[in-house]
């Protein structure tokens, strides 16, 4: 198959001014519609479909065979030289002399490279910040703001409450978490207390009190900024289940049986002006004794599933910020 | 009487035969588009290629099918967490025929990825991965992963609790993934934790990013299934893709499983008398 050369046969429609006329009848139309619809549009609109249909009429000339004109050959362009016949690419002088021997940057590669690396460069300036911008915003500026759980009168001591707040209460129901939180008494004069993460050490969801929870002793507290804390009162007297895959654990957040690979996680706490606050959340990989005399095994936040500990733990050795 | 009646019938079927072919011939004649089409659907395949051969091209429906009514819900659908609900409630329950392109998009999620692994049992059982074919399967591997990442993003678009929770554990598991695993599950989230911008993030992979990368993965898999022939069946007597020679006896038969295809297609095709 060849491809079809330009003067192989005459190309309808041969030049033509109707529809130069066509377009000056639209811009009548368009024109008049603001100074004056009832004169100059119907103008328009006359010099619109005539030379339309002259336009068609003569486009489709060849089609309804009816003899069409013989275009002229088109001017312009490089004189055809009437004295010798062209010079057949393969003699003559090339456009781009052959580089002389040993020449190390002939022309032809100077602008290959420029091309390639000028693409290169713009490329590059309009890849790196569009990806950058995918990716480092989700490490910067992450970390946990201190949460203000409300007074501490309300965390009757020895008594589980399963609490839920607003992370960022700007962000609404998507920042909605839960701890399981005990008021373990005074230690050594300091408030005790032991805050459990409801975020499964297996894969993250969200692991409940194996134990009566009492709803109808709900409490929501409305605290500044858009805070909402709910507390309910629990007993967790066989710790703490998951309903994703089955993991079980201890009241005190330890791994008793499934998939889970450590402790659940925990959460830092201070108390200021009466008020508990909770602080950053950290992993645990498990907890001698109970309570206020509980031994924490503590580690950097680490995401579900890795491990902390053993020889497990080398598969982790970086994290990222927060 | 009866003679002229038809001439005058036949005349003005040429006619219309006329008007329809002078726009085709027009689009040829400027761009070849149509002789590339021809070319496309009208190879010549192997004689005993038969409805295993069809399963790649009805995956490459149900993505089609999923591309358009996927394009047709963002019409509709609100990626951010306050809305993202209900306005896939909206699209369910209010507005006309929105269940059923939402649930074409739904279910034709599953019918694509379980073409996609019948397609991919095909080519593996009929040997069809073998030279020179190994870039095909490659390629194939990758659509599959791409493909199966286009599910995972697009669950967590309805928003409720299934969305939800099988997005956190998806994550964590990526996060699991030795060294570099912890890092992975912070760029999916956009985060240390799913946030207001897990959505969107996850919306933006789901229509622009990986279908994008999907059908550039497909244009190479069919460049190549054009340029290398379809395979013939395990079966056949046919030498595996070259050209079949009735005068010369089919020593080798059994072709898809040991015999090395032609390394082009074009000869098949009718090389240069197309
Ligand atoms: C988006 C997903 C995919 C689409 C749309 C697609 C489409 C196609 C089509 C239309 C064909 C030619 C007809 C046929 O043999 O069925 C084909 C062939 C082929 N596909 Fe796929 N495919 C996809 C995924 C895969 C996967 C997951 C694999 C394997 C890992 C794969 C490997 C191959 C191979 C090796 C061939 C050549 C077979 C032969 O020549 O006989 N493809 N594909
Ligand atoms: S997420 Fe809790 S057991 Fe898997």
């Amino acid at each position: 198959m060849t491809e079809p050369q330009h003067g192989d046969r005459r190309h309808s429609p041969g030049p033509s001014l109707y529809p130069i006329g066509f377009a000056a009848g639209v811009a009548c139309i368009l024109v008049g519609l603001i100074i004056n619809p009832m004169v100059i549009v119907p103008i328009g609109v006359v010099i619109a479909v005539v030379c339309g249909f002259l336009w068609a009429r003569d486009a489709t000339k060849e089609f309804r065979g009816e003899p069409v004109a013989a275009i002229e050959p088109e001017r312009g362009g490089p004189r055809e030289s009437t004295d010798a016949p062209a010079i057949p690419p393969d003699r003559g002088e090339a456009a781009m002399p052959e580089p002389d021997p040993g020449e190390r940057f002939p022309r032809n590669r100077f602008l290959e490279g420029a091309t390639l690396g000028f693409g290169a460069v713009i490329g590059g300036l309009v890849t790196v910040p569009a990806v950058g911008f995918m990716i480092v915003p989700a490490f910067k500026g992450q970390g946990y703001p201190k949460v203000d759980l409300g007074p501490l009168d309300n965390f009757t001591p020895g008594q589980w409450f399963v609490t839920k707040f607003f992370m960022h209460p700007e962000a609404g129901e998507v920042s909605h978490r839960t701890a399981y939180i005990r008021n373990n008494g005074q230690l050594n004069g300091k408030p005790s207390f032991t805050i459990i993460s409801n975020r499964c050490a297996h894969l993250g969801c969200p692991v409940q009190p194996n134990g009566p929870v009492q709803d109808n002793q709900k409490k929501d507290i409305n605290l500044p900024k858009g805070q909402r804390i709910t507390m309910i009162p629990a007993i967790p007297a066989g710790g703490y289940g998951c309903p994703c895959h089955g993991g079980q654990y201890d009241v005190e957040g330890n791994r008793v049986s499934g998939p889970p690979v450590r402790a659940l996680d925990r959460y830092d706490f201070a108390i200021v002006d009466g008020h508990l606050i909770l602080g950053t959340p950290y992993s645990v990989s498990h907890v001698k004794g109970e309570g206020k005399d509980a031994l924490i095994y503590k580690y950097k936040l680490t995401g579900p599933g890795e491990h902390v500990d053993g020889w497990e733990q080398i598969l982790y050795p970086l994290q990222p910020p927060h | 009487m009866a003679t002229a009646a038809r001439n005058k019938k036949s005349a003005r079927r040429r006619q219309l035969e006329a008007a329809i072919n002078y726009p085709i011939d027009w689009l040829e004649e400027r761009s070849g588009l149509i002789g590339g089409l021809r070319y496309f659907l009208f190879r010549k395949v192997p004689g005993d290629t038969g409805w295993w051969h069809t399963l790649g091209s009805a995956t490459l429906t149900a993505f089609l099918v999923q591309a358009l009514t996927g394009v047709i819900l963002a019409m509709y659908y609100k990626p951010d967490p306050q809305n993202a609900y209900q306005s896939i409630q909206h699209i369910t329950n209010d507005l006309t025929l929105g269940w059923l392109v939402r649930g074409m998009h739904k279910w034709g999620a599953s019918v694509f990825i379980i073409l996609m692994f019948f397609h991919m049992a095909r080519v593996f059982l009929f040997g069809a991965y073998k030279y020179p074919r190994e870039l095909n399967w490659i390629i194939g591997v990758t659509l599959l992963a791409v493909g199966m990442l286009e599910g995972f993003t697009g669950y967590l678009l309805p928003w409720d609790q299934t969305a939800y929770w099988a997005t956190v554990v998806g994550i964590n598991l990526n996060g699991t993934a030795p060294f570099l695993g912890p890092f992975l599950a912070d760029f999916l989230r956009g985060g240390g934790e799913i946030g207001t911008e897990t959505l969107a993030r996850f919306y933006s992979m789901h229509m622009l990013l990986i279908p994008g990368l999907i059908f550039a993965l497909i244009g190479l898999h069919l460049y190549l299934v054009i340029r290398l022939g379809v395979s013939s069946p395990p079966w056949s007597r046919e030498a595996a893709g070259s050209d079949y020679d009735a005068d010369e006896p089919a020593t080798n038969g059994r072709s898809g499983l040991t015999q090395p295809a032609a390394r082009s297609g074009w000869r098949r095709n009718g090389g240069d008398d197309v």
